[in-house]
């Protein structure tokens, strides 16, 4: 395991959570994005059309992300906020190893990412349920290998019972909403208790009652099996509330007279005080959100009511 | 008018008409009737001579006969097993091939333009080649009707496992399965419905190839029937023949497509 002293040894309170877990990673793994970057080469669709156009800005390849290095550390939640298309999908894929990187390196528990790195588990985007197994069924997929028939049933009830979808485990996912689909798919994902647990915008279909009911269930989850999770969010009350830090994507601003380096990389870096469960209406929380809601370009309409960033309140790592 | 009001009325009445099981029966029956009574109309009329088309009532007559020398059921027999077995080699090959092609990026450069161009080769010019090969037996009908059945369903394996949802493939990998765990939890149910579809190809030109090959090189079964009573103008039994293939390619239809019906609820 990790070497790190943060690996975090505190008692684990909702043990109900995780009952006879027999397989799976009990491990936290730091994470390490060291000068990261993501240029996509262009599509020959795209190529095409330029040569018979006379500009050929098209044909350049696209950088996405560029110099992201930070160091998550195990067990930590790092939030990674960011407006619409800035790369934050991307940053994660290549943390799970669906993607590689044009530059620079990440590793998990000090080694490099593998292809489909089997520490990870993914709760991607948009649900991708099989349709044609059950909601059971497809929780199941997320089984590490190995979990012995019974075991994995009890898991895999137990799951559905936390997303609230005992009620549909025998449903196909065409019967269901797209928000029991998106839960489905978070419960997928729990199901591998993995080392380092990669969320993109898990909660994006959501109604919002019931994303704040994930939230908390996902804080319980974390607080009874404390793994590393990487959640891309766009929602910035979503990343105060569950996470230790927040990063935020994109592009930096052009230095005097310079010209700006194309792609995203982190602008702002955020500790979260406070520990979690954290009143959803603090101040010095709403000092932060503003900060952060400027970086992602929104007006906070207001003046800051002079909390001071520096805080005294605990913060990650404890 | 007022029967639409009343809200008591059984559901079964208020589904139309044209969705009821017995209607979709007795309606496509209807058409075969109808070309029955013309076909008999124009025989008791005279409109056309007894030897160009015999009345149904011969054609019965030739059946019966046919049936008590015993060659009615053999030639059925050897037909129907030609066309089975045939089907079965040419299907799971075709399945294979499909497999490799639609999965392999390097399968599909290498086999894909081949492939395609035997595809192109119309059934009849294997006809010689595999007589000279394999002589007049079961081999070579067998053979050809293999490869009559290969292509439909090498060709929609194919496509439908490249156009397999590139999401759901990710998310299987994402979570561990690679290979044959992988194909068979993500590729082979998302291309199921086609595979049936392409097997119902299949065996339609299955039939299509039993009858090319029995034309010309056959002592027994249902295109021999075709070939012997074109030469001795037997146009009764020529109509018999015609009309067992159509009843036993809907038959053979029919059964796949209560498989498909199976499959898609539980697949799809
Ligand atoms: N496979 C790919 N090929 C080319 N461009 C891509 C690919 N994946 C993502 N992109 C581009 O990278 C940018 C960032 O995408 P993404 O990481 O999905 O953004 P986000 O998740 O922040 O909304 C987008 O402009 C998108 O078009
Ligand atoms: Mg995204």
């Amino acid at each position: 395991m990790s070497a790190s002293p943060a690996t975090r040894t505190t008692a684990r309170p909702a043990a109900a959570v995780r009952t006879g877990e027999p397989t799976g990673t009990d491990a936290a793994y730091a994470v390490q994005f060291s000068g990261l970057g993501r240029t996509f080469a262009p599509s020959p669709g795209s190529r095409r059309r330029t040569r018979a156009a006379t500009t050929t800005s098209v044909e350049v390849a696209r950088p996405v992300l560029r110099d992201v290095s930070i160091s998550v550390q195990p067990g930590e939640v790092l939030a990674i906020l960011g407006t619409s298309g800035c790369g934050k999908s991307t940053l994660l894929r290549i943390a799970g190893g669906l993607d590689s990187p044009s530059a620079g390196s990440v590793r998990i528990d000090g080694s490099p990412v593998t292809d489909f790195d089997t520490r990870c588990a993914v709760g991607f985007q948009e649900p991708r349920l099989l349709p044609w197994r059950t909601v059971a069924d497809n929780v199941a997929l997320g089984l590490p290998r190995g979990t012995a028939r019974e075991a994995g049933r009890a898991r895999v009830a137990e799951l559905l019972e936390l997303v609230g979808l005992s009620a549909f485990a025998d449903h196909r996912p065409a019967s269901i909403s797209g928000g029991m689909a998106q839960r489905a798919s978070l419960a997928r994902a729990l199901a591998r208790n993995p080392g380092v647990l990669l969320l993109d915008e898990p909660f994006g279909a959501l109604d919002a009652l019931t994303r704040l009911k994930m939230q908390d269930l996902l804080l319980d989850v974390h607080a009874a099996a404390p793994t590393t999770v990487l959640l891309v969010t766009h929602d910035v009350d979503e990343a105060l509330q569950l996470a230790d830090r927040i990063i935020l994507l994109g592009q930096e601003a052009a230095p005097s007279g310079g010209s700006r380096p194309p792609g995203a990389t982190i602008v702002q870096e955020i500790t979260v005080p406070g520990t979690r469960p954290r009143d959803r209406g603090s101040a010095e929380l709403a000092e932060l959100r503003g900060r952060l809601l400027a970086g992602l370009g929104i007006d906070r309409h207001g003046d800051p009511r002079g909390v001071a960033t520096g805080t005294s309140i605990p913060h990650f790592p404890y | 008018m007022t029967e639409t009001l009343v809200p008591s009325t059984a559901p079964a009445a208020r589904r139309p008409l044209t969705s009821r099981r017995s209607v979709r029966i007795v309606g496509g029956l209807l058409l075969p009737l109808l070309i029955l009574l013309v076909w008999q109309l124009s025989s008791t009329l005279g409109l056309v001579t007894a030897s160009q088309l015999p009345p149904p009532a011969s054609v019965w007559v030739a059946a019966v006969d046919l049936f008590e020398r015993g060659q009615l059921t053999l030639y059925v027999a050897i037909s129907t097993q030609r066309v089975l077995i045939g089907f079965a080699i040419g299907a799971a090959l075709g399945l294979a091939a499909g497999a490799l092609v639609g999965l392999s990026r390097a399968a599909d450069i290498f086999f894909a333009p081949t492939l395609g161009a035997i595809r192109a080769v119309p059934s009849l010019a294997w006809v010689p080649l595999l007589i000279i090969w394999l002589k007049i037996g079961e081999e070579s009908k067998i053979t050809l009707i293999a490869i009559g059945a290969f292509f439909p369903v090498y060709t929609t394996v194919a496509q439908a496992l490249r156009h397999v949802d590139r999401q759901l493939v990710e998310a299987g990998r994402a979570f561990g399965l690679r290979g044959v765990r992988l194909f068979g939890a993500v590729q082979l149910p998302a291309v199921i419905p086609s595979v049936i579809s392409g097997l119902r190809l299949a065996l339609a030109q299955a039939w299509l190839f039993l009858v090319a090959a029995e034309l010309i090189a056959a002592s027994m079964g249902l295109g021999f029937l075709l070939s012997d009573s074109g030469n001795n103008g037997r146009v009764d039994r020529i109509l018999l023949a015609i009309i067992l293939l159509a009843l036993l390619g809907k038959l053979t239809d029919a059964i796949l497509g209560v498989f498909e019906k199976w499959a898609i609820k539980k697949w799809a």
